[in-house]
């Protein structure tokens, strides 16, 4: 090959590489290694580690932890849909084009919208580009953060908008649930962002708050961190919110330690041309057979560069083909299912615990609500997980310092936990306070 | 019906809206099939999921119960495998052929690595479990990083950012916080004409207006030019290097020297480092910021449009500055810093994402760093630079090659070669579909008319290169010869021809809807 370009060794490739930066030898990093040897080196690092599904285990707050049909994993692993780049060229890509189709309006029906797009990195970034979609529909720059949304999204967001113009007004934690968002919306709020179910696990009517946005000409953005709650609960887009913001692992992703998850991202049809990402759409091709393209890219930083609705490229595209073929696989039957047994195992979970004398401050929740220890609840914590049991996330962990959060611990039930992984929760948080 | 040329005809006007190709009663051909979307497939109370009753309890939603049918479709299992199987079968990928895809790496996924990431002691773990639950993960992503500083010679490197746009994003807040620490926030970005679209969004996000910088007639940055437009309201210079020409910027230190005279920071786009993995350290050429696509270089899937991942290595000025969460090994275990108020001195800018970072992805990249070595990550490199000028090689006597010299991992053609042939780069491209190729990137960068942007990697054998070689051959013959039915017509041996991509975006249809009902339809 070196003849056929017609140079004495690949080092004279590089002659462009300035002298002296150009190295010589391998860097000091290991030698290669075979399949065995790393299998063997990588699943050591995997056996330190405490998996779910090895203990009774109770942690959510914004990722929750599901029980993923073997057929989904093994589909998503075809290599026509794992080894295939972004569909640019869609004559060769329908495969990923229809099923993105099919996720789009999957993510419209249960969220309750006209439109989504094909997905985003996860939930908070899904939520902090919907402000900034919201100022650019609204043309106002306010925005406004419900002390209910999740700290690490009111961060993510906050860091997206830090160098842009625009007031972000972040609401105190609303551990009590008193918070009242309609009265801090003043003319210049682009958008008023709530979480639901809120970070604390609570539930509440969006109606009230959605009326007073679209009064004040402002947007309501809802957030969600457990898609699954759809199957039960009243859907944003039947409430009145202008974008739903959504992580949507919970369908078809393993937890993966916080990646990749998968952004859904929901608006109205009168804002399409806002939105950021992907878009799959309908068309058809020269022999009049439907088909599916990528659409609307004028929107899009490979068009529009400097003036693009988003700097977003790649998004998560995989992952949202796990949450379809998830979706697919359980239908209306078996979402709805799924999320009736998520909520009564929670209230389940919440009558044992009342009963042990923990007291549950969440009224009304979806598969997550927080309850008061008498103690710290971050020690509590780390003693049951020494003695195997992940008992929820200690609330001072996403709020650290505050004092009204020291004894708060949330506590996530899925259909994973079984009768007697509730008992035993029970019984530790129990003896431990 | 005109088979002469091998395509089908149209549908005549009684054919269902879906469309149908006459040939086949069914609209199948052979392996093709048909396959309409899932809603049109519904059988209400199907069901592929067998989940046990809920228990018995009262209900706690608050009276916010959703009450009207959500309108999913039911389907059974063997019914959902099959129909994501067959789409399946509708998509190209590199484990099915030939993808030279320039800048875009696609390069072969290793099935160990899926194998890993799906290991319970990553895949199952929480990202906000008690930390002493999570050690092996922690060691796992201080492992990948000393990996990235090792391979990259820079300092430090922020794990978090999602893809490489978002690491992009991340680079650039680094450095607009770095600024703003001394008092200096600066208002442009400079960036080269042949950038990916994603440097000026991303600058434009971090409040920066953008000016474009051009290119001399040797494909790499007008070196004059930039000084010229350097100046101290420049807060960083934007370079991709290779470049998107497929080029080494050769006086990369002098555009070093000269961003630092001017005060600001020296971003690099690292989307091309396969090619100089093992060879060339980007901390030695002056950057103080650079993306990597674990994605691109690290052979992590693409997956059909991400998931990716996108590390940021952070000169020493620019550490104290990068995003949450860090992992930092304290000696006697590792531990997560979470909040500013636990980073020290340092002044963290904020948080990209939710989580900690692409776990999932960091499991594969380090398998594959770690199967391949540092031996293997120079012959890896050795071989994609190599492959790329066997391709030019083999094909500058036909096409037109943009510049002359050594290529890096990418080889850049223009459309001269079609001058007067009435075959335009698209053309060119769709008729390489149905010679059974991924096509090349076409049209980027935008700095050369009708851009072909190739990249093979160093996956591809000799063979296959050949393969493809005889390929592009014979159509740019075909081309001169005055064949262009083949390339106006092209495809036609695909599961669907040339997409009207203009009706699409004029009135989008984005969502399936289920057709009124008969009666209402009528009226």
């Amino acid at each position: 090959m070196l003849a056929a370009v017609g140079v004495p060794s690949v080092d004279s490739l590089f002659r462009d590489v300035p002298e002296g930066v150009h190295l010589s030898e391998p860097v000091d990093l290991p030698p290669h290694r075979g399949e065995l040897e790393v299998e063997r080196a990588i699943s050591a690092m995997a056996a330190e580690n405490v998996a779910a599904g090895s203990v009774p285990f109770f942690v959510g707050a914004g990722a929750y932890r599901h029980h993923v049909p073997a057929s989904v994993d093994y589909l998503i692993q075809r290599g026509e849909f794992l080894t295939s780049y972004t569909p640019y060229q869609p004559e060769v890509s329908q495969g990923t084009l229809q099923a993105l189709f099919e996720f789009q309006t999957q993510v419209a029906l249960i969220t309750g919208m006209d439109v989504a797009n094909a997905s985003m990195y996860d939930g908070a970034t899904s939520c902090a580009e919907a402000t900034l979609m919201a100022q650019r529909v609204t043309k106002k720059t306010g925005v406004v953060l419900s002390g209910g949304l999740h700290p690490h999204y009111v961060e993510t967001t906050e860091t997206l908008l830090k160098f842009l113009e625009g007031q972000v007004h972040r609401l105190p934690p609303d551990i009590a649930g008193t918070e009242d968002a309609a009265a801090e919306i003043s003319d210049d709020t682009a958008c008023v962002v709530v979480q639901y179910p809120d970070v604390f696990g609570r539930v509440r009517d969006l109606r009230p708050l959605a009326e007073a946005c679209h009064a004040a000409g402002a947007l309501l953005i809802v957030a969600m961190t457990e898609v699954v709650a759809l199957g039960a609960l009243t859907a944003p887009g039947d409430m009145g919110a202008d974008i739903v913001a959504a992580e949507g692992r919970s369908l078809g992703n393993p937890l993966n330690f916080g990646g990749p998850y998968v952004g859904l991202f929901a608006a109205r049809d009168r804002h399409v041309r806002q939105m950021p990402g992907r878009l799959a759409g309908e068309t058809a091709d020269v022999d009049g057979r439907r088909g599916w393209v990528l659409t609307l890219s004028t929107r899009e930083q490979h068009i529009r560069r400097e003036k693009a609705t988003s700097n977003i490229c790649t998004n998560s595209g995989l992952c949202a083909l796990a949450f379809t073929i998830h979706l697919s696989l359980l239908g209306e039957d078996g979402f709805r299912r799924l999320a009736a047994l998520n909520h009564a195992k929670a209230v389940q979970l919440s009558e044992k615990l009342a009963a042990s004398g923990i007291e549950v401050l969440t009224e009304a929740f979806f598969n997550e609500f927080t309850v008061r220890l008498a103690r710290s609840a971050a020690p509590v914590v780390d003693e049951l997980a020494a003695d195997g049991i992940l008992a929820g996330v200690p609330v001072s962990r996403l709020l650290p310092g505050d004092p009204d959060a020291e004894n708060l611990l949330l506590v996530a039930v899925t259909e994973t936990a079984t009768e007697e992984d509730m008992d035993r929760l029970a019984a530790a948080l129990k003896e431990a306070v | 019906m005109d088979r002469s040329q091998g395509r089908t005809s149209r549908p005549d006007s009684a054919a269902p809206a879906s469309g149908r190709d006459t040939d086949t009663y069914t609209g199948n051909r052979g392996l093709q099939i048909e396959e309409p979307l899932i809603f049109e497939q519904d059988a209400p109370g199907r069901c592929g999921v067998d989940l046990p009753e809920p228990p018995a309890v009262g209900n706690r939603l608050g009276g916010l119960e959703r009450r009207d049918a959500i309108g999913l479709p039911g389907l059974s299992e063997p019914q959902v495998v099959r129909h994501y199987t067959r789409l399946s079968q509708k998509n190209y990928a590199i484990d099915a052929g030939f993808y030279p895809l320039g800048s875009c790496t696609m390069k072969h996924n290793p099935r160990l690595n899926e194998k890993l990431a799906r290991l319970p002691g990553f895949a199952d773990l929480h990202p906000l479990q008690p930390e002493a639950t999570v050690q092996g993960a922690l060691r796992l992503i201080d492992t990948l990083a000393h990996w990235i500083r090792t391979l990259t010679g820079m300092p430090a490197v922020a794990m978090s950012p999602a893809a490489g746009a978002h690491g992009e994003l991340c680079g650039l807040m680094t450095v607009r916080a770095a600024l703003e620490a001394r008092g200096d926030a600066r208002k442009r970005v400079l960036v080269p004409d042949s950038a990916h679209g994603t440097n000026p969004a991303t600058a434009a996000i971090c409040g920066y207006a953008v000016e474009a910088i051009p290119l001399n007639d040797r494909g790499r940055v007008d070196l004059a030019a930039l000084k010229s437009a350097l100046g101290d309201d420049v807060a960083a210079f934007m370079l991709t290097n290779p470049n998107t020409c497929g080029l080494f910027e050769d006086e990369i230190l002098e555009q070093a020297d000269a961003v630092h005279e001017a005060g600001a920071y020296f971003y690099c786009d690292g989307a091309n480092f396969n090619a100089i993995v093992g060879r060339v350290r980007p901390g030695d050429l002056g950057i103080d910021c650079m993306h990597l696509n674990l994605h691109k270089t690290f052979s992590t899937p693409h997956g059909g449009g991400g998931p990716g991942s996108g590390p940021v290595v952070l000169s020493d000025a620019l550490a104290p500055f990068a995003p949450l969460p860090w992992v930092v090994d304290t000696g006697e275990g590792f531990r997560l810093v979470e909040h500013a108020g636990d980073a020290g001195d340092a002044q963290p800018y904020g948080r990209m994402k939710a989580f900690h970072g692409q776990m999932g992805m960091f499991v594969r990249a380090l398998a594959y760093m770690m199967s391949h070595g540092a031996d293997g990550l120079r012959q890896a490199s050795s071989d994609a630079v190599l492959n790329a000028n066997y391709l030019a090689a083999r094909l500058s006597d036909l096409l037109s090659l943009t510049y002359e010299g050594p290529c890096m991992h990418e080889v850049l053609f223009d459309d001269g070669f079609l001058k007067g042939t009435d075959v335009s780069t698209l053309d060119f491209a769709k008729a390489m579909i149905d010679e059974g190729f991924h096509p090349m990137t076409m049209y980027f960068p935008l700095v050369v008319h009708g851009a072909l942007l190739m990249e093979p990697t160093e996956s591809e054998s000799r063979e296959s290169i050949d393969q493809f070689v005889e390929a592009v051959r014979f159509l740019a013959e075909r081309a001169r010869a005055g064949d262009t039915a083949r390339f106006h017509e092209a495809p036609v041996h695909t599961p669907r021809r040339r997409l009207d991509e203009t009706a699409a975006a004029r009135h989008p249809v984005l969502r399936w809807r289920p057709e009124a009902p008969q009666s209402e339809a009528a009226e």
